[in-house]
This record gives C-alpha cells, structure tokens and sequence, in this order.
C-alpha cells in the first residue's frame, strides 16, 4: 500500500523525524489558510498524486509542472487553484495521468546539498538494510549503476534494531560533519523506529537534505506497507486513497479476490498465485496479451466466483475469458457452479475458455456440458492457452 | 524412500480445533498419516474426532505423544507465536501453512531459528508429502504416486500441476516439498535441492520457482557444483509488471532484481533443462532424464 507525501508528512511528525511543516488542502481556501498559518516567507505547494516525477510533469489544461514556489499565501492560492481538479502527467503516471484532489502547502527550505536515504527489508540478508547516498534528488539506480562508491549500505540486526553508532557512521560517510552528524543520525533512528513500528517494508526519502542554516531535514517520502501487517495499523490502513488506484481492482478487493491489471484483451480466471501468474506467462508465450492477474484463492465461494466474472466483463478490453483451475481444496463443481451462475446473470457474450482439472472434475464437467453454456473446453494448461488466443483472433 | 516425512512421522497440529485446521487434518488422516496430538490454547483435556489428543502447549504435546513434527494453521496474526513455540519444545519439523504472515514478525522468527535445530517449511505453503506414506499440509492427496522424483516449489496448485503431469505420464514423486510464497520464510530452493541430492531414492527433481529474490540463482549455483542429478525447472511471472505483488508476497520484482529472465539464466547455465511453459514441467524433465 503507498500513502501521500502529506500523509507521510504526518507521520514523520509522529515519530519526530526532521521535516518542513506543511499542511495539505483540497480548495483553494484551504491553501490561503495553510500558507498563511506556516507564516514562512516562502511556501511551496505539490500536487498529491501517487507518483513520482511531479516537478517535471504536465497538468493536461497546459500548466506546467506539479511543484511550485509562493512568495504569498495569495500566490499559494492562486497556484493551487491551478492544480486542483487537474489532471497531472507525469512520466509515471501513463498517458492518462492523475486527478490532483489535494495539494500540500509547505514552508520552503533553502538547500545545501541534497542526499538519499531508505530503509528496506533486505529478503536476501532477512533483515532491514539501510541504503544511503551523497548523490540525493536523483534516480538512485542510476547513481547505483555509475558511481556505486557513493552508495552507501548498512545492514541491521533484527533483535537490537538499529544502533546509535550505526546512525552516526552513515551520517559520517554521507559527509556530515560537526553539528550535522547529531542531526542526521538522530533523524535516522527516529527514521528507524517509524519502519519498525508501522511494518514499512520500505521507506525512501528522496531527497533528504541539509539547509543552508544547518539543518538536516526529510524533505520527501515515498512509503511502502507490508498488507499482511495492515491489520494492526487501523490508521495506516485508513491512509488508503482507492482514488489512486486501478478501480477494477478496487472492486475485486471488496469480494477478496486477489487481482491485477494489465493491458490485454485475455481476461484470466485462476486459482493458486503461481498458476495464475504462470497462465498469463502461458498466454504470452502463445502469442497473447493478458488483460489481468487473477486468483481466486484456494477456498473461493460460488458468490466469488461470480464476482470475478464480472469484473472481467466489465473490462471492456477483454475479448475472450480464461479459466484454468486446479482444484486441490478448491472443488471444480463449485467453479462450475459459480461461472454457471454469472452466465445467468451477466450477459456472456465473448468467447470462454475452460480448463478444469484436479478435485470433482467430472462433477464440474458434468454441470457445465449440461448447462448449455456456450463454452470451449480445453483439455491441459497449454491447450487451454492456444484456444483463448485463437478465440481473441477470431473475434 | 523420501526425505523429511515417512511412516514413521509422529504429527502435531497447531490449530487443530479451527476451520481450516480441522478440515485438513481430517484429509492428512484420511490419507494416513499418523496424526497424535493438536495443540489449541485453553482447549487442552479434548479430543480431536475421537482420536487424537489435544493440548494447551506444544510442551506437553511433545512430551505425551512423542510427536516430531508439527502441522501450523494459526491464524496470521498469531502463527508467529506459534512456530517460536514448535522450536522451544524441540520439535524437529515446523511447517507453516498459515498465509499473510507480516514480514517483521517472518524477520523475529528466522533470526530466533538459528538458536534451534528445528527445521522450518514456509509459511504460505501447501506443506509437504511424501506419496503413500505421510501427507502434511493443503495438497490433494489422490493427484500423487510413490516414485522416485522430487519437486520443489514456491507455489501450491504450480506443484500440483507438475505432480499431475508426473503421475499422469506414470511417474512418482520421492517428496514434494512446498517452500512457500513469502519473501522471508524457512527452508530454501537451495537446502531442499541438497536433500534431493543426497536421497539414495530420488533419481531427479523438479524446481519451481517464481520471480522475486535470488533463492533460485542461489540453488542453481549450488546444483552446477554439487547436484549430478537431472533437474528441470520453471520460473513463473516472466510477464508479470514490475513493482507488484503477484498474489504471493514474495512474487515482486523490485529495483530490477528478482526477474524471471535472470533466474532462468542461472539455471540453463547450472545444466538445468528449464520449461519454457508450465505445460511442460513434467514432459521436460523426462526429456532431460532420457526416459
């Protein structure tokens, strides 16, 4: 799960992590009431969306770029005025970019110099691992790949977290000095309790910087949440804005169905993360496009089921449907069942593929063969595959 | 005749009294293996379908019934818990089915396995089966034949559908050892090639992996120097976006590491005969063994 800078913002404040103070608005006088109270000579007012690449980006109504500077609060108001309800591109947002709802209103900090600093879970080393740069504000993996000895890592053990030491070695190699180094490594380990606390499986700040008055600040974060923890996070979870996300996934959620979009015209119905990512490999490797990821999980409902179906239908990319299930736990008369059911009450009219195989299998053969659907069986994962590209072909 | 599971495994269930819990140890009975205690807090002194004693620790199971292994269904938030106390009362098999497991806690449990000589199997995983003789874990049972093959896998229904293709061709499996679909989890590609390896009775195996970390490279490298063996593999996700998760936690390319590409290097450059297509994980690697 991603949250928005504002959010982030928020929760650096918690944890007492060094950052500018801001505020974010959803009008334009909620913008002049959030510049004037940071009362800070200079503001600056980013467009929220949950993408990078903001100051570079495009509004679609021809103003230019997501960041801006105010020398007012008046000017901050103009300015976003001009973002909200705009439609943002950015390079990566695709071509159809994202509806700016919220603006975030800071004071300005004159920079110094700007760095990288993140906190990941390291799956390798099975621990968290910090990765911190003197070359800030940029694309880290370009820095990693030209000049990897600015690149600086440092790998925490998980019983005693990370270590005061720890915090002032990596200020040191980023190139702090006096001062400075108490600043950045207390900014670090508050860092570090945040990541711990709220189950981050990554937090990046990029940039962090160091202000010409000395300061060592948090200027932007992007945050990543592991959904196993979000159970015991309610105010994390809450973060959620589905204004940002790809609503056919939106919907799947609702129903627990565990899917993804893509941008073909093979819509996939599967059960088992591996297999449902191994049939849209399969449709590739035929010469087709999956529209999605889907499964269905091992103990889908006939009500599940149905929902799925939907969704795929309700792609309007979609030109035929594969389903390819294995039943294990998950019993082929009740996928049978559940797609006999949707066919009754959405309109089917595009081609559907299905490959069953494993628990009850005749007993789901039995109910679709007598169902009279309109359907092509297929006999393995490959056939299965071969049959959904011809289908798209034809059609 | 296998590795890890045979006849002669005494098993514990943790979570034995919940819905999944129950079902899937009436299956893993039904299939015979020998089942001798549960474990749920505060229900100790009942028993489970009139056979199998139940506990309120993993201590008392163990020292009841002799079990030595353990078949995990807590729930998430709590499964954790439950795999720390399978290691404190010694029990030599942990495998954790439970899915959703948050990473810091999956973090706490690794780093506390290494004061423990108990083995750890997912979580997320399908468990693992030994055909004919010991079944532990979500598999349905009837797909599989006692044989002399061996697979690996990351994923649930990927296995079944390599064990289908296996036992559809005539083929038998040694064990089939689900690892699990979590980024942090017990047993390894790796540590489970070197058991197929060293077992007098599996004559080759499959691997199954998924894009996502660098545990197949890893077991490549191994297998290249140590495994003379025929191995077939198939990596899943070879289409799946960047940056997402793909149903399994672990199934996530991140900052360009864990592709499908640059695992299906690592194992055509370990001698590994690598299917192009989850169609043909089976046929593949009785091509590579010559029969």
């Amino acid at each position: 799960m991603n949250i928005h800078e504002y959010q982030a913002k928020a929760l650096f404040e918690q944890f007492g992590v060094a950052t500018p103070r801001g505020t974010a608005a959803s009008t334009k006088e909620e913008a002049l009431e959030a510049a004037r109270g940071l009362n800070a000579g200079q503001v600056v007012v980013k467009a929220q969306v949950h993408a990078g690449g903001r100051g570079k980006g495009t509004f679609k109504n021809g103003f230019q770029g997501g960041v801006h500077l105010a020398d007012s609060p008046e000017a901050a108001q103009d300015l976003a005025e001009k973002m909200l309800g705009q439609v943002l591109v950015t390079h990566q947002t695709g071509e159809e970019g994202k509806l700016v709802r919220q603006v975030l209103i800071a004071e300005s900090v004159d920079i110094a110099k700007e760095y990288y600093f993140a906190i990941l879970m390291d799956r390798e080393s099975e621990r968290p691992s910090i990765i911190a740069s003197s070359e800030g504000g940029v694309d880290i993996e370009e820095v990693a790949a030209s000049q990897p000895e600015k690149i600086f890592k440092e790998a925490i053990h998980p019983a005693l977290g990370l270590q005061a030491y720890q915090a002032r070695k990596i200020a040191s190699q980023l190139g702090f000095t006096g001062k400075q180094i108490r600043a950045a490594s207390s900014l670090f380990l508050a860092m570090y309790d945040l990541f711990i606390s709220c189950d981050c499986s990554m937090v990046e700040v990029n940039p962090l910087v160091l202000t010409t008055g000395g300061d060592v600040l948090a200027l932007d974060a992007k945050f990543n949440f592991d959904d196993n923890a979000l159970f015991r996070h309610p105010d994390i979870a809450a973060m959620r804005d589905p204004a940002e996300e790809d609503p056919r996934e939106v919907e799947a959620s609702k129903f627990d169905l565990n899917y993804i979009g893509l941008d073909g015209n093979i819509g996939c119905m599967v059960n088992g993360a591996g297999l449902a990512m191994s049939t849209m490999d399969i449709i590739k490797h035929c010469g087709g496009d999956p529209a999605n990821f889907l499964d269905v999980g091992g103990g889908a409902t006939e009500d599940q089921v149905k929902e799925a179906f939907r969704i795929l239908l309700g792609d309007s990319k979609v030109e035929a449907i594969l389903v390819n299930i294995f039943g294990g736990i998950m019993q082929c008369d009740v996928i049978a069942q559940g797609i006999i059911n949707a066919a009754k009450t959405v309109d089917l009219n595009i081609p559907l593929i299905v490959r069953l195989e494993g628990t009850n299998v005749e007993q789901g053969r039995a109910l679709l063969n007598e169902s009279g659907l309109a359907l092509i069986t297929a006999d393995d994962l490959g056939d299965a595959a071969r049959k959904a590209v011809e289908a798209t072909r034809a059609a | 005749m296998s590795v890890l599971v045979d006849n002669n495994t005494r098993l514990l269930v943790q979570g034995i009294t919940g819905k999944s819990g129950t079902f899937h140890t009436q299956q893993c009975m039904d299939y015979g293996t020998q089942v001798v205690a549960g474990v749920t807090p505060g229900r100790g002194g009942e028993t489970f379908e009139e056979k199998v004693p139940v506990f309120d620790t993993v201590k008392e199971a163990r020292a009841e019934t002799g079990c030595n292994a353990t078949m995990v269904f807590v729930p998430a938030a709590f499964a954790a818990d439950s795999i720390l106390e399978a290691f404190d009362a010694g029990i030599e098999l942990v495998i954790a089915i439970t899915e959703g497991i948050p990473v810091m806690d999956m973090m706490r449990v690794k780093a506390a396995s290494c004061h423990t000589k108990s083995i750890l199997i997912g979580p997320n995983c399908p468990g693992i089966i030994t055909p004919g003789a010991c079944k532990i874990g979500i598999m349905p049972g009837y797909i599989h034949q006692p044989g002399r093959i061996g697979v690996i896998s990351r994923s649930g229904t990927l296995t079944y559908e390599a064990v289908w293709q296996l036992s559809s061709r005539g083929h038998g499996q040694s064990t089939c050892i689900g690892i699990g679909g979590d980024p942090i989890h017990g047993m390894t590609h790796q540590q489970a090639a070197q058991l197929f390896t060293e077992d007098p009775d599996t004559d080759a195996f499959i691997l199954i992996g998924e894009i996502g970390g660098t545990e197949e490279e890893e077991a490549a490298a191994w297998i290249k120097e140590h495994c003379e063996k025929p191995v077939a593999a198939f990596i899943a996700g070879a289409t799946a976006p960047p940056g997402r998760r793909m149903g399994h936690a672990g199934a996530i390319i991140s900052g360009g590491k864990g592709t499908a590409a640059a695992k299906k290097e690592a194992l055509l450059d370990a001698g590994i005969a690598v299917a192009e297509s989850p169609s043909e994980m089976g046929a593949t690697l009785l091509k590579h063994m010559g029969v």
